[in-house]
């Protein structure tokens, strides 16, 4: 295994060759928010919550996605990077109808941890409040496309790790939504194995136990860790 | 306020906005005619909530949590109508132990309330008179009179709500109750840590009942008779054996005279017998008794509502305290400043419903929550709030997604009493010359004899017609402007 050394936050840190800034990061020490991104699944880059700056790139680069390289010289936070996640956050939060008082994950929820992490105590962004609509058609789960920010866990897992590719996006721009089998209610989906590994991995309450009531959802994404490592060493956790 | 121009000789509009010392906003108008007397007085309600309709669309499981967002003050009362109603939906029984839980947060929270309500709220206009400065008559003016009073109300109001966030966690909102129960059991020692403050609370309740009987024979001998002294019908919950109740039982509903109009009705059936009138002039409707029209077949609910309908409260103290009421004010008791007796007798009802549940083994049972997917696609549920009888009537599709929400909420079962009061107080305190101080005082202190909860109470969307009144400086009408 060839190591490259890089550095990060003003920290020389040694990691594998072909390891992404964020796994680099996260073995040096520094925290770098992530929604979309789930060890065990493969890296889409779409909340652009893990920017970081590289010195002699002009252009922030999502971490999970871009490979560490040798003499890198990488900054995970600056005001620049604090004021491009606190607007993410905002985005999330005014193109949805995030209420938390109400919601099944309030108290568990990613979304919510980050919006007091990256110290969004209001929007200063309009909200949207768009019509949208809540699938219970399933009788184990439910899906609330209000909360759902599209950070497309509950695809990957669905097609990488359970292999029955359930869900997709949808439509385009504005009108882009999860949706299920080929746009059908979520209980007509015969390729369902009502695993819930996607209720498992939802950051939000977007995918929610149905007969849950407001707080009682807990997710459980670290399991899905468990999973998969105990499917690489093909045995036992 | 807006004084009208005693010189004119036009029909005049004398206005208190806002009143004040109510959950809620809302206005007064007192309509004069030619002569100066008082031809009408109203009762405005000028917020809207909107929440019927903002829950079409919402899982039913999420309707608690919902709901007790309605307002702040009794959150509890939302939270167990909707999960009595989420219960129906399900087709379950609950657990015993979450019945008995489900009943103490209940008990807990008319204490609260009610405490706030006399000590807060209503005990300054009282104890320090009609004619005090405004500036001071509120609880500070309590506290700088009667330290001694003011800090045993707020112990009484602080016990309920401690008892409330002991069980569900944090003292408003809490989402305890759920369809099906309750999430969690009662607490490894919250039952030795209340039952060890009940003494002292049963000692504030009866100072307060000791004062406020006292007063109510000197010097409220004269608002006794004058606020809101009507009669009426009553409506309520009562139990199956004819004792007072404020979770199960039926509906109940009796004339000025006692004769029992309507028992044991099941919630279920509450619209053969409620229908509800909308006026353009208030956000607030008017539920009334059908068969008697919306004038004869309005009604009272409530704490005095809930004395006159049962035989017995079923407690020692209480029936005391309950058999001194109706010496005082008759088998059906008409008068609304009784009211403040009346919720003052419940604090002891409560307070002893609290004593008995917590020594009952079957409270401190672990299987608190029956679980169920969707079983019936329509279900009332129905809970006696402090103010009165609630009801959440909901109707989902068959994956349970709500299609159809009514709420009928105590203070619109009040409306009509509520106006009624207000017009037989102008009338009796009015000189057409002159509006005093006290009159206003007295005006706003007969609204407040019903705790209204307007945050509560006007949340209908889409049907209320709107009328705006537009009166110059001499009193005359200049633009009148109706919508709907």
């Amino acid at each position: 295994m060839t190591v490259i050394t890089l550095t990060i936050d003003g920290r020389s840190v040694a990691t594998a060759s072909g390891a992404t800034l964020l796994e680099a990061a996260r073995a040096g020490g520094s925290a770098i928010p992530t929604l979309c991104h789930l060890e065990g699944l493969s890296p889409v880059a779409a909340c652009r919550l893990c920017l970081v700056e590289i010195d002699g790139d002009s252009r922030l680069q999502p971490a999970c996605v871009t490979a560490a390289a040798e003499g890198m010289v990488v900054r995970t936070t600056s005001p620049r990077l604090a004021e491009l996640r606190r607007t993410v956050i905002e985005l999330l939060f005014t193109e949805g109808n995030h209420v938390c008082a109400i919601c099944v994950a309030n108290g568990h929820c990613e979304l919510q941890d980050l919006a007091v992490a990256v110290g969004m105590d209001h929007s200063r962004l309009p909200y949207r409040f768009p019509s949208r609509s809540v699938d219970l058609s399933h009788p184990l789960f439910g899906l609330d496309h209000n909360r759902c920010i599209l950070c497309t866990r509950c695809v990957r897992v669905c097609a990488e790790v359970e292999g029955a590719h359930v869900w997709d996006v949808g439509w385009r721009g504005e009108h882009c939504r999860i949706i299920s089998g080929l746009d059908q209610p979520w209980g007509a989906v015969d390729a369902c194995t009502d695993c819930g590994k996607c209720v498992q991995v939802c950051p939000t309450g977007a995918l929610f136990h149905k007969g849950d009531g407001t707080e009682e959802k807990e997710g459980h994404p670290e399991q899905l860790q468990v999973l998969v490592r105990a499917r690489q060493q093909g045995g036992a956790p | 306020m807006e004084i009208p121009n005693p010189e004119t000789n036009q029909p005049r509009t004398v206005l208190i906005d806002p009143v004040t010392r109510i959950e809620g906003h809302a206005k007064i108008s007192i309509h004069l005619d030619a002569d100066g007397q008082v031809e009408t007085a109203r009762f405005h309600v000028v917020e809207y909530r909107g929440f019927e309709t903002f829950c079409e669309g919402r899982p039913f499981t999420e309707m608690a949590a919902i709901t007790a967002r309605i307002c702040g003050i009794c959150p509890v009362s939302h939270l167990l109508a909707a999960a009595k109603t989420g219960d129906k939906l399900l087709a379950v029984t609950i657990p015993p132990a979450a019945e008995k839980l489900r009943r103490l947060m209940n008990l807990a929270q008319i204490c609260q309330s009610h405490a706030l309500s006399f000590f807060h709220l209503s005990s300054p206009d009282f104890l320090l008179g009609w004619d005090s400065d405004p500036a001071k008559r509120n609880v500070f003016g309590l506290i700088a009179a009667d330290p001694e009073l003011a800090r045993s109300g707020i112990r009484l109001r602080q016990f309920g709500q401690a008892l409330i966030e002991a069980l569900g966690g944090r003292k408003i909102h809490a989402a305890w109750a759920v369809p099906g129960g309750v999430r969690a059991p009662l607490a490894e020692g919250l039952k030795e840590r209340v039952l060890g403050q009940l003494p002292e609370m049963f000692a504030i309740a009866e100072r307060a009942l000791a004062l406020f009987k006292q007063l109510m024979d000197t010097k409220l001998g004269e608002e006794r008779e004058v606020f809101g002294s009507f009669p009426s019908l009553f409506m309520g919950l009562v139990g199956s054996d004819g004792r007072w109740e404020h979770y199960g039982g039926g509906l109940r509903i009796i004339n000025a005279e006692g004769s029992v109009l309507v028992d044991g009705l099941s919630e279920d059936a509450y619209a053969s017998v409620i229908a509800e009138a909308v006026e353009p002039w208030s956000y607030l409707k008017f539920p009334y008794y059908k068969p008697l029209g919306p004038e004869a077949g309005s009604y009272r609910v409530g704490p005095l509502a809930r004395l006159n309908l049962c035989e017995r409260i079923g407690t020692p103290r209480a029936d005391r305290e309950l058999i001194e009421l109706r010496q005082r004010g008759g088998r059906v008791v008409s008068g609304s400043l009784y009211y403040h007796l009346a919720r003052l007798i419940e604090i002891v009802a409560c307070l002893e419903g609290i004593e008995a549940l917590l020594n009952d083994p079957g409270i401190e049972g672990r299987h608190v929550r029956a679980r169920a997917s969707v079983n019936a696609l329509e279900a009332v549920g129905v809970s006696e709030a402090p103010r009165g009888t609630l009801f959440h009537h909901y109707r989902v599709d068959a994956n349970g997604l709500i299609e159809k929400v009514n709420l009928i909420i105590a203070t619109g079962q009040n409306n009509r009493a509520m106006n009624r009061t207000v017009t037989q107080i102008a009338r009796h305190y009015l000189d057409g010359a002159h509006l005093s101080e006290a009159l206003l005082n007295r005006v706003e202190a007969g609204i407040r004899c019903y705790d209204p909860c307007l945050s509560c109470s006007t949340h209908a969307a889409g049907s209320m017609p709107l009328q705006v009144r537009l009166y110059g400086a001499d009193g005359a009408l200049v633009e009148e402007r109706i919508r709907g």
